[in-house]
């Protein structure tokens, strides 16, 4: 298969077709309307439904009702369309429900505008929804990336039975690039994630025979003692999914100062890196692809080696705690803030670097 | 990073630039480079200028904005006055003369002074003033054959109009043969 040319929203579509997504469930807003787009023309042929819901709340509990019958479904939107789906991803993640969320997140808070930010990065990977709820958090850099993140993210909604967020913003899903569409052969599919649904499924108590019982699927434990179980229950699951962590590092190994930034900001952060190499600065790059669970373990372990961090980020400062947490006691991290809504290119961030890389 | 280009393509809405900044990609993609074409939404959209940014590396590239780019497609007057004070130095800006100011023009700029729409016009249409444009930029920066973003338009001009795609071929050319 040759590469085509597309953008980031359209590689999120087909990477949802190809990894078996069989419902998708939203409410158009810029910049992702892309994805229902194309979803709108290729799920219904695929044999999938497509739904044009009246309203976010509404496309966040159609995708709750098919996650609760084992179905892999999904919902896009952006940062405000996001936010009204909060209730609807705690009740997910309180009832063991699989789901992807795609937020192309624009600039915040309130309507915001269309351009490039990362202000969501809190709502995301902190809960966002009430309660201790917690959705996995996928930050694709490129196109190649949004398509590749598709997979895992469905793999990983059904691995643990929870809602998977894949967090972009402007930059991301306009940018288009050469995208390889490869369907892997050992990805699931929509058979393979439907089987491993077999267990707790809704499907109709009659169909699974005389000596079936009931299935209830339900965030809600009065009884005494029966929400602290249901809490440690998913308490274990969130430790669990650190398994799932994941980063890109480019040039750290040598570096003096390992700059940290995520998704659109971490490409043009890496061209940053890149043209200091050429000069004889030691920076290198860790670029979290996962957002939660957070790359504690790496910055630790390269904190422990003696480098210092500088955090790039589009937003006022967010995760910059998660870093300074991951490397406390034993170093510092600084902290570069590019405001949400402008567009940057690698020669805004060279002159933070210099000066961090002077201060250490 | 010796291939490595980079172009803003800028213009109003309408004059094709979002078309040739997609075909430009696409050509260079087919060519073996690793491509990236973004167009800039914002506040311009309404009444200003529309444009986009284009750039190639046969390395994989990390941003895919610039602020200083190496060359730009200048299709009219406001997009002049935006983005030639941000050209690199040494940098090359295709400028149409149908539509600005030559005394708005920096003189230390290295600029290729084209008369894209009356071209595009007496070939046919000025339509293709876009093509004109892109060829004059391919003979400038020599970033890719004309040949590649020839055989590209079949890929990026939709079916539809796949008829008009040998005039756009010729109006390429005359851009090409222009510088």
């Amino acid at each position: 298969m040759s590469d085509c040319l597309i953008k980031g929203n359209e590689a999120i579509a087909f990477g949802a077709l190809d990894a078996g997504c069989r419902c998708y469930f939203g409410y158009p807003i810029t910049p992702q309307n892309e994805i229902p787009e194309v979803l709108s023309a290729l799920l219904p042929e695929a044999g999938g439904s497509f739904v044009q819901a009246e309203s976010e709340v509404a496309s966040i509990n159609m995708v709750l009702g098919a996650g609760s019958c084992g179905i892999p479904a999904m919902t896009s939107s952006s940062s405000c369309g996001i936010s009204l789906m909060q209730e609807g991803l705690s009740y997910m993640s309180g009832s063991h429900i699989p789901g992807v969320i795609v937020n192309m997140s624009r600039g915040g808070p309130g309507l915001g505008d269309i351009g490039p930010s990362q202000g969501d990065y809190f709502q995301a990977v902190k809960g966002g929804g009430h309660g201790d709820h917690r959705s996995l958090v996928l930050a694709p850099a490129t196109a190649q990336e949004c398509y590749d993140m598709m997979f895992r993210a469905f793999e990983l909604a059904f691995k643990y039975r929870n809602p998977v967020m894949v967090l972009g913003d402007a930059i991301v899903g306009q940018i288009k690039e050469p995208v390889l569409r490869r369907p892997p052969a050992d990805a699931p599919g929509a058979a393979g994630l439907e089987e491993r649904a077999a267990d707790w499924r809704l499907e109709g108590y009659g169909r699974r025979g005389p000596d079936a019982t009931p299935r209830l699927l339900k965030s809600v434990y009065l009884a005494e003692g029966a929400l602290a179980a249901r809490n440690r229950l998913l308490q274990e699951k969130y430790e669990a999914m650190k398994a799932e962590t994941s980063v890109a590092c480019t040039d750290v190994d040598d570096a003096d100062l390992v700059v940290v930034a995520f998704g659109s900001i971490g490409r043009i952060a890496g061209s940053a890196v890149r043209l200091l190499r050429a000069e004889g600065c030691k920076v290198g790059l860790l670029r979290p692809v996962t957002l939660f669970p957070f790359p504690e373990a790496a910055l630790q372990q390269l904190a422990k080696q003696g480098k210092r961090f500088l955090v790039i980020e589009q937003n006022l400062g967010q995760m910059i705690e998660d870093v300074r947490l991951a490397v406390r006691g034993i170093a510092d991290a600084a902290w570069h803030g590019v405001m949400p809504g402008l567009f940057i290119g690698a020669d805004a961030l060279l002159d933070p670097i210099r000066d961090a890389l002077r201060e250490i | 990073m010796s291939r490595y280009q980079d172009v803003i393509i800028a213009g109003f809405g309408g004059q094709g630039v979002m078309l040739i900044g997609n075909l430009l990609a696409q050509a260079g993609m087919e060519h073996g480079l690793d491509v990236t074409f973004i167009p800039v939404y914002g506040a311009e959209m309404r009444g200003g200028t529309a444009n986009c940014t284009v750039v190639m590396d046969e390395h994989a590239i990390g941003s895919p904005l610039v602020r200083r780019p190496l060359s730009t497609i200048i299709l009219n007057q406001p997009s002049l006055e935006k983005f030639q004070p941000r050209l690199a130095e040494g940098g090359v800006q295709i400028v149409n003369s149908s539509l600005v100011e030559k005394s708005a023009l920096e003189p230390q700029r290295r600029t290729v002074y084209i008369p894209v729409n009356d071209m595009a016009h007496r070939l046919g249409s000025v339509k293709m003033a876009n093509m004109v444009a892109l060829g004059a930029w391919l003979k400038a920066t020599g970033a890719l054959p004309p040949e590649a973003v020839r055989d590209a338009m079949h890929r990026v001009i939709s079916q539809h109009y796949a008829r008009l795609i040998p005039a756009n071929v010729k109006a390429l050319e005359a851009g090409y043969a222009f510088v």
